[in-house]
Formats: C-alpha cells, sequence, structure tokens
C-alpha cells in the first residue's frame, strides 16, 4: 500500500489535470462515454460477470446448497415414470463429451472391479453379472442441455447388487470410473433407489458399443451426465468423489 | 383542506416500500432468469433457431445453470414475500380488483385513441391492472414449468398438470416470451409516463 503511495501521489495533481484537459475535447468525451456505457453492457450480459472468481465460487456455494435442497427433495420411494414401448425414441441418441467416431467400450474380456467400503471386492465378469436376477423397465434419459429420450434398459438392480457384495450402504457416496476415462458419482439414496439399475442391456440386447458397454448405470432420478456408461469400476466412499461434468461446474446431485 | 393536510398528502406514499423493493428485486431477477436461461436454451432448443450469444449470461451451459439455480431463490422468494405482504395488507384487492369486462373495452379504446390518461397514479386503470395481474401469473406459471424442467419425477403432480417434461419446457419459454414482451410494453409506458419511475423508485 504504502510502495503505490509513494509512486503515485507526487502525479496526482499532473493526471487529474491530463485527465481534465482530454475531457475537453468532445470525441474523448464521447469515448469516456461509451466507455461507461460499455461497462453497464459488460455488466448485462455477464461478459465480466463471467470471469469473476468471487461470483464464481458465489455460485457454487449456492449449487452445494441446491446438492441439500435435491437430497431433501428426493423422495426414495416416488418412481420415475414408465412407458409403453411404443414411445420408445428411435434412434436413441448417443451423448458423451466426446465424438460418436471415439467411443471406447470395455474389452470382451472386461472384468469390473469394486473398491472402498465393500466386503467383498472380487471383481465381477459380464457373464457373472448376466447370471444375477434380471429386470427392465422402460424410462425417460433426461439431458441436462434439456432433451430427452425414452429408452428400456434392462440388468441388476443396482441395490441389489449392493447389498450382494457387502456395500456399506450408511456410507455417503458411490463412484464410478469409466473406460472413457469418464466419472461421476452418486448419493446412497439414489443408489438404492428401486429403479437405480446395473444395466446390461439396451432394447433387450447386451449393450451396444456406443450406449456403454458392458455396463452404464441406469439412474431414471438422475440427469444424462449422473448416468455413466462404459463403468469399469465402482467404489463406495465418504468423500465425495465428483465427476467429469460436475468438477467443472455442473450441479452435483443433478437430480430429477 | 389545510396547507398542512395537503402537505400531508403529498408525502403519502402511493407505492409502499415493500412493493418498491420487490418490484427492484423482481426487475433484476427476471432479468439474470431471463439472460441465462436463453442461453440454456442453445443448448437445446426448443425452437428452431438460436438466441445471440451476447444476450445470453453464463458464458457456458454450466455457468448458465449455476446462475439459473441461483437467481431462482431470488425470483421465488422475493415473489413469495410480496405475495404475502400485498395480500395480506389488502393492498392487493384494493389495487387490482375488480376488474371489470365494460371498464376494460372503454380503457382499451381509449388506449388507442391516445386518450388514456394517467392523470391519478393512485389509481391504476383496469389495463394497468390486467396486464399486472397477468404479469403475476406468467411469473407463477413460469416457475411451476420451471419446477417440472428441474424436478420432474419428484413434482408428478405437477408434471401431469403441464402434460408432462417436454411440454412444460415449452409453457417456460412461452411464459418467459409473454413476460420479456410485458417488459417491453412496461418500459414503453414508463417512457410516455415518466413519473411512475419515480414513483417506483421514491415512492410518491
Amino acid at each position: 500500500m504504502s510502495e503505490k503511495k509513494r509512486i503515485f501521489s507526487p502525479h496526482e495533481k499532473e493526471i487529474i489535470k491530463d485527465i481534465h484537459k482530454e475531457l475537453e475535447i468532445p470525441s474523448r468525451r464521447m469515448f469516456g462515454k461509451r466507455l461507461l456505457s460499455l461497462g453497464a453492457i459488460s455488466m448485462l450480459t455477464g461478459c465480466s460477470l463471467d470471469n469473476d472468481e468471487s461470483i464464481e465460487s458465489a455460485l457454487m456455494v449456492i449449487s452445494r446448497f441446491n446438492d441439500k435442497v435435491q437430497g431433501i427433495l428426493f423422495d426414495p420411494n416416488r418412481l420415475a415414470p414408465t412407458y409403453p414401448a411404443s414411445m420408445i425414441t428411435k434412434p436413441f441418441p448417443f451423448n458423451a463429451y466426446y465424438d460418436e467416431s471415439e467411443i471406447r467400450p470395455n474389452p470382451e474380456n472386461f472384468k469390473l472391479k469394486l473398491s472402498g467400503l465393500i466386503l467383498d471386492k472380487k471383481d465381477w465378469s459380464l457373464l457373472e453379472l448376466m447370471a444375477l436376477p434380471q429386470t427392465s423397465q422402460i424410462t425417460r434419459h433426461i439431458c441436462v442441455e434439456g432433451w430427452s429420450a425414452i429408452g428400456k434398459w434392462g440388468g441388476v438392480r443396482f441395490s441389489d447388487f449392493l447389498k450382494r457384495i457387502g456395500a456399506d450402504t450408511s456410507a455417503q457416496f458411490i463412484g464410478f470410473r469409466c473406460h472413457d476415462d469418464y466419472y461421476t458419482s452418486i448419493d446412497m439414496a439414489t443408489a438404492l433407489h428401486p429403479q437405480t439399475l446395473l444395466s446390461l442391456t439396451y432394447a433387450d440386447e447386451v449393450l451396444p458399443a456406443k450406449y456403454g458397454y458392458p455396463i452404464k448405470i441406469r439412474i431414471p432420478t438422475k440427469l444424462g451426465y449422473k448416468n455413466p456408461k462404459y463403468v469399469k469400476e465402482i467404489f463406495v466412499t465418504n468423500v465425495n468423489p465428483g465427476g467429469y461434468w460436475e468438477d467443472q461446474g455442473y450441479n452435483w446431485f443433478g437430480g430429477s | 383542506m389545510s396547507l398542512l393536510e395537503s402537505l400531508l398528502m403529498r408525502q403519502e406514499t402511493l407505492t409502499p416500500v415493500y412493493v418498491r423493493i420487490s418490484h427492484w428485486i423482481n426487475a433484476i431477477a427476471v432479468i439474470l432468469m431471463v439472460m441465462s436461461g436463453l442461453k440454456i436454451y442453445n443448448a437445446s432448443p426448443v425452437f428452431n433457431f438460436l438466441i445471440p450469444r451476447s444476450i445470453t449470461l453464463g458464458g457456458w451451459l454450466g455457468g448458465a445453470l449455476l446462475w439459473h439455480f441461483a437467481v431462482m431463490w431470488l425470483l421465488v422468494f422475493n415473489g413469495i414475500l410480496y405475495l404475502f405482504a400485498n395480500i395480506y395488507s389488502g393492498r392487493m384487492k384494493k389495487k387490482f380488483f375488480p376488474i371489470r369486462a365494460t371498464e376494460l373495452v372503454n380503457d382499451f379504446i381509449d388506449s388507442l385513441k391516445g386518450k388514456l390518461t394517467h392523470d391519478d397514479l393512485s389509481k391504476y386503470n383496469s389495463i394497468q391492472k390486467l396486464a399486472y395481474l397477468a404479469a403475476i401469473a406468467d411469473l407463477i406459471l413460469i416457475i411451476a414449468s420451471g419446477l417440472v424442467i428441474w424436478k420432474s419425477v419428484q413434482f408428478p403432480i405437477l408434471r401431469e398438470l403441464l402434460t408432462g417434461f417436454d411440454h412444460a419446457r415449452v409453457i417456460h419459454f412461452l411464459a418467459m416470451c409473454f413476460i420479456v414482451f410485458f417488459l417491453f410494453i412496461h418500459l414503453i409506458m414508463v417512457a410516455l409516463v415518466p413519473k411512475t419511475l419515480l414513483i417506483m423508485l421514491r415512492g410518491r
């Protein structure tokens, strides 16, 4: 502070004089006015607001608050609507953080890894998963962008799977790591929701490469980015693992 | 009427302070919601056109969503407080009702002739009553359809009332168009009767 003062104060009067001189020239005055109105416009359009770190951190605080509100609003027994087969969206859109030409499905000899607060952490092959009791449902996939599409997913009820592997269901989070380097995480209440599936099929067939071969976690009570594809590892934790989009600013709870 | 009385009359506020505060909070909230909402719209347009970037807020979809889901609290709680105070104080009933069809027709004809005067700013004419009530109703529809878009699973009755998630998006957009239209007319009227701006700032 004192450094600044020493540098600027001797020139203060001269600077003010200079500004006054400048402002006496009409075109300069116009420029000054324009500069001010430009500032006002940038305030309105948020061009400067977007880059302001304090505003961004304030918005993130509210987003964390919205996580909590959504956790309270979430009713573990309320089911997402289901639809007749005639309403299935064809073709079901491909969506990822990369283009469809760059899809990276898991290899054929794939095994699902388990880690964290789980008693039985043995790997699971696709055949072993398919041997478990299966269920299916036709639900609406809602994307954070606003579009939605109806599809039919089948697989193991996720809450059954968590019980079978001895997951600590009193823990807060389930994290997912994917073969395409995508990652996301969900709250335990949603993981135990009856419609949350460890999905192995789409339209009654083994998950095609573009829909997440061999495992997609299908959660009709969450937005699309909370429905990971190409899942290779599932872990149970009390430390929020975040997510690919969530860490960039998408709301973490992402519930519907 | 004594001089003192008339002075007191002059000092009497036409617009109570809570109305003025909630009006300006609402104005800011609506503008921020519209601008961030238009950015969200661009991520997956309901209609066959995109909104120019320059009038959107948030930089990218994630930023726009952060704005939208932050400012929504301002819009909703400000709206609830306004409605509560307005109804509870009796101002709503006194200022907005009744709206008579004959008055509406007459006021409308007068306004077309340019004869609809705003001499007595303590009273709303029937077109004002209808317009302000429509804006309030529209904001309620915006919030309801927004809830269905945000939490379509958790609000099943509201979702069915608005005939599903996809329709709620269209309703949300069209209701936004209405409030922008209202704002446009509102600003023109303020320009025509500038004293109303003073009243909304200082109450008289």
